[in-house]
C-alpha cells in the first residue's frame, strides 16, 4: 500500500496555501483534491495506523464502501470549490476551505469515536473562517453563534464518548442504537444529539440558515458541502433504522419549504432547501433497509453537487451585483445568460427531474418509504418533493434571472467560477442520466435498483409540472407572496431575542431594586445626621455631642467605675 | 442600469410568455392523458386515483404557499430586526 493519510493531501494543501501566493498557490490547491483522491484509490478496504491511547484500540483510518463513498464525494466537492474561490484574493479563504475539506476527509475516515471528535471539533474551528471572511459585523456575530453550537455538539459528542468507553471497554465506531440499559443510554442520546445538532435537525437548524447565508460567496459552497453530510455518514454508521429518524427527517423534509417561500435572502432559501434535502437523507437512515440507507447516501453524493451548484450561482449573483436579495433582483439573465442556464440545471437537479442526479436518489428512498409500510411519511415526501421545486427549482431562477427587471445590468461571473459551476452542471446530468455507472457503483449495501421506468418518469413529471401549474396560477391571480425586504423569525428568536431580552429585563430589575435599598439607607443615614444636628445654633443636639472627647470620656470612666463598684458589692450581699 | 435603447429581452414581451404558457398547459394535459394510456405500477392503495401525482402536486403547492402567506402575518419583521 502506498497511499498516505487520507486527509493529508488536502491539509498539506491547505498549510502550503498560507505560505504561497500567485499562480504557484493556484496550482497546489487546485492539486491537493485529486492528489487526495487518487490516494484514495490507492487505499484497500481495512484498518491502517491503528495506534493504542490509554488502553483503548484507535483506528485513525477504516477503509470500507461508506468512508470511500464519502472520501470520494468530498475531494470532487473540495476540487469544484477550490476552483470557484480561485479568483478571491484572501488567502484565510482558500486556507480554511482545504482545512475544513480536510477535516471532513478525516472524519468519515475515523474508525473510532475519539478521532471522530478531533475532526469534528476541527469542521468547526476551521469552517467559522469561511464566515468570518465577509468581514461584516453580521457575519462576525453570526460566526460566533455558529461557532458556540458547533463546539456544544462537540462537547456533546465528547460525553458520549466518554461514557461509551466505560460502558463498552471500547472506542470503536460502529453501530450505536438507542437501546441500551442505565447509563449507556444517556451515553447513546448524548452521541445522538451531537451528530442531531450537526445535522441540522429542528430547533437545532438555526445555526445552519444564521450562519450559511453570512458567509462569502465561495465560503458558502464549501460550508454546503461539508458538515451535514459528515452527520449524515454518522448517522449512516452509527443510527441505522432507528425508526426516530423516520419522524425527525420527514418533520425535516416538509417545516423548512415553508420558511424558504417566503424569504427574501435566496442564499437563505437555499440554507432552508438544504435542510429539506438532508431530511430526505435522515428518513431512509431511520427506515435502515439496504434501498433506503442506499438512497440516503446516493442522496447526500447528488445532494453536495447540486446545492453545491445552486449555491455557487447564487454566489456569482452576489459576487456580480453585491445584491442577493429577490426583492431587489430580477431579469438577470439578460446580463448573466450562462449563469441562468446552470442555475436552472442546477433547480432541475434538486427537483428530482428524469435525468438530472436528484431523481435517481430521491426516488430509492420514497420507494423504501413505500415498501416498509410507511404512508404517511410517504405522502409527506412527496409534499416536500413538490414543495423543493416550488421554491428551489422556481423561485431561485424566477427571481434571480426573471421576474420583473430590477434594471441591474452586469457581467457573467469570473472564467473559475464559470468553470466550476459547469463542471458541478455536467456532473448533475452525468449522475442523473448514468447513475448504474456513476453513484450507483460507490453504493455501499448490495441492492440492484432501476430508477428509469414509466411509472417512476410518468409520476414524478406530473408531480413537477403541477406544482408548476400552481406557481403559474397563483402568480397570475396575484396570490403568490411578493418578495419583501424582511426577517422571518424562527427558533433562534428564542437566543436571539427572547433571552437577551429576559437577562436584561431579570438584570435591570435586580439593579432597579438594588439602587432603591442603596438610595434609601443613604436617605435614613442623611436623616439621622440632619436630626442630630441643631443648624441655627450651629452645634449637635445630643447632650454629649455638645462636649469635648476628652470631657466625654471622663463622664464614661466615672459611669464604669460606679458599676464596677456596684458588681463588686452584689455578691457580698449574698 | 438599464439602457433605454437596448433591445427587449426574450421573456419582457408578453406574447413570447403567453405562448411558452400555452406550451406548458399542452404539457400539463398530456401528461394527465398520459396517465389513462399508460399503466402505470401501483405501490400503493392512493396512486389508483386518476392522475393522483397531478392532483397532489397541484393542490400541495397551493396549500404550502398559502400557509406560508398566513406565516408571513406572524413571523414577519423588519429586515435590520435582528441589529437594533
Amino acid at each position: 500500500m502506498n497511499s498516505v493519510l487520507p486527509f493529508l493531501p488536502l491539509m498539506i494543501g491547505a498549510l502550503a496555501a498560507v505560505f504561497l501566493r500567485g499562480w504557484l498557490r493556484s496550482a497546489i490547491i487546485l492539486a491537493a483534491p485529486i492528489v487526495g483522491a487518487v490516494n484514495l484509490m490507492g487505499l484497500e478496504h481495512g484498518v491502517f495506523w491503528s495506534i493504542e491511547f490509554m488502553g483503548y484500540a484507535l483506528e485513525p483510518v477504516r477503509v470500507d464502501k461508506l468512508s470511500m463513498m464519502f472520501g470520494y464525494l468530498f475531494h470532487l466537492a473540495s476540487f469544484i470549490a477550490v476552483l470557484y474561490a480561485l479568483h478571491v484574493k484572501d488567502t484565510v479563504q482558500h486556507v480554511a476551505g482545504l482545512a475544513y475539506a480536510a477535516s471532513a476527509v478525516g472524519a468519515v475516515f475515523a474508525g473510532d469515536l475519539l478521532t471522530l471528535f478531533v475532526f469534528w471539533e476541527l469542521l468547526a474551528l476551521t469552517s467559522v473562517f469561511l464566515i468570518w471572511a465577509r468581514r461584516t459585523e453580521r457575519a462576525y456575530s453570526s460566526g460566533m453563534r455558529y461557532l458556540i453550537i458547533q463546539v456544544l455538539s462537540g462537547v456533546l459528542l465528547l460525553a458520549g464518548l466518554l461514557i461509551f468507553a466505560q460502558v463498552n471497554d471500547s472506542l470503536l465506531f460502529n453501530q450505536i442504537s438507542l437501546q441500551h440499559d442505565g447509563i449507556a443510554q444517556i451515553g447513546a442520546w448524548l452521541i445522538f444529539f451531537a451528530f442531531g445538532i450537526k445535522c441540522a435537525f429542528p430547533f437545532m437548524h438555526t445555526w445552519l440558515t444564521d450562519a450559511y447565508p453570512e458567509a462569502t460567496p465561495s465560503g458558502t459552497v464549501f460550508l454546503a458541502s461539508f458538515t451535514t453530510k459528515v452527520a449524515v455518514y454518522a448517522f449512516a454508521r452509527g443510527f441505522p433504522g432507528e425508526e426516530i429518524l423516520v419522524w425527525i427527517g420527514v418533520t425535516m423534509a416538509c417545516f423548512p419549504i415553508f420558511f424558504a417561500v417566503i424569504e427574501n435572502d435566496l442564499r437563505r432559501v437555499l440554507a432552508y432547501s438544504l435542510i429539506n434535502q438532508i431530511g430526505f437523507m435522515i428518513v431512509g437512515i431511520g427506515i435502515g433497509t439496504a434501498i433506503a440507507l442506499n438512497g440516503a447516501v446516493a442522496h447526500a453524493f447528488n445532494d453536495v453537487i447540486f446545492k453545491g451548484l445552486l449555491m455557487m450561482t447564487m454566489g456569482a449573483v452576489l459576487h456580480m451585483t453585491g445584491k442577493i436579495n429577490g426583492s431587489e433582483l430580477g431579469g438577470l439573465y439578460k446580463s448573466m445568460p450562462k449563469t441562468t442556464i446552470l442555475c436552472i440545471v442546477g433547480a432541475a437537479s434538486i427537483s428530482a427531474f428524469p435525468l438530472f442526479s436528484g431523481f435517481v436518489s430521491k426516488s430509492m428512498i420514497m420507494a423504501a418509504a413505500v415498501a416498509e409500510g410507511y404512508d404517511v411519511v410517504w405522502l409527506l415526501l412527496l409534499f416536500a418533493a413538490a414543495g423543493v421545486f416550488h421554491h428551489a427549482g422556481i423561485k431561485i431562477p424566477y427571481f434571480a434571472f426573471f421576474a420583473h427587471d430590477s434594471g441591474i445590468r452586469t457581467t457573467e461571473p469570473p472564467k473559475n467560477m464559470l468553470l466550476a459551476m459547469t463542471l458541478a452542471a455536467i456532473a448533475c446530468v452525468v449522475l442523473g442520466t448514468f447513475p448504474a455507472q456513476t453513484v450507483y457503483a460507490l453504493l455501499p449495501w448490495e441492492h440492484s435498483y432501476q430508477p428509469y421506468d414509466v411509472t417512476h418518469v410518468l409520476t414524478q413529471l406530473q408531480l413537477l409540472f403541477f406544482s408548476a401549474l400552481a406557481f403559474v396560477w397563483l402568480n397570475l391571480r396575484n396570490m403568490y407572496p411578493p418578495e419583501l425586504p424582511s426577517t422571518n423569525l424562527d427558533t433562534d428568536w428564542f437566543y436571539r431575542r427572547l433571552a437577551p431580552n429576559v437577562l436584561t429585563r431579570v438584570g435591570g430589575a435586580i439593579y432597579a431594586a438594588y439602587a432603591t435599598v442603596e438610595r434609601s439607607i443613604f436617605a435614613s443615614v442623611k436623616r439621622l445626621v440632619h436630626n442630630s444636628y441643631d443648624v441655627e445654633s450651629g452645634e449637635p443636639k445630643g447632650y454629649f455631642g455638645k462636649l469635648w472627647p476628652i470631657e466625654t470620656m471622663v463622664v464614661w470612666v466615672a459611669v464604669l467605675l460606679t458599676v464596677y463598684l456596684v458588681i463588686y458589692y452584689i455578691p457580698g450581699s449574698w | 442600469m438599464a439602457d433605454q435603447n437596448e433591445p427587449k429581452g426574450f421573456f419582457d414581451k408578453p406574447e413570447n410568455i403567453s405562448k411558452m404558457l400555452k406550451v406548458f398547459y399542452v404539457i400539463c394535459g398530456l401528461l394527465v392523458v398520459a396517465d389513462f394510456i399508460v399503466h402505470r405500477h401501483i405501490y400503493h392503495d392512493w396512486e389508483k386515483i386518476p392522475a393522483f401525482y397531478a392532483i397532489y402536486g397541484f393542490v400541495g403547492c397551493v396549500v404550502l404557499v398559502l400557509i406560508a402567506k398566513e406565516m408571513r402575518k406572524v413571523l414577519m419583521r423588519g429586515e435590520d430586526y435582528y441589529d437594533e
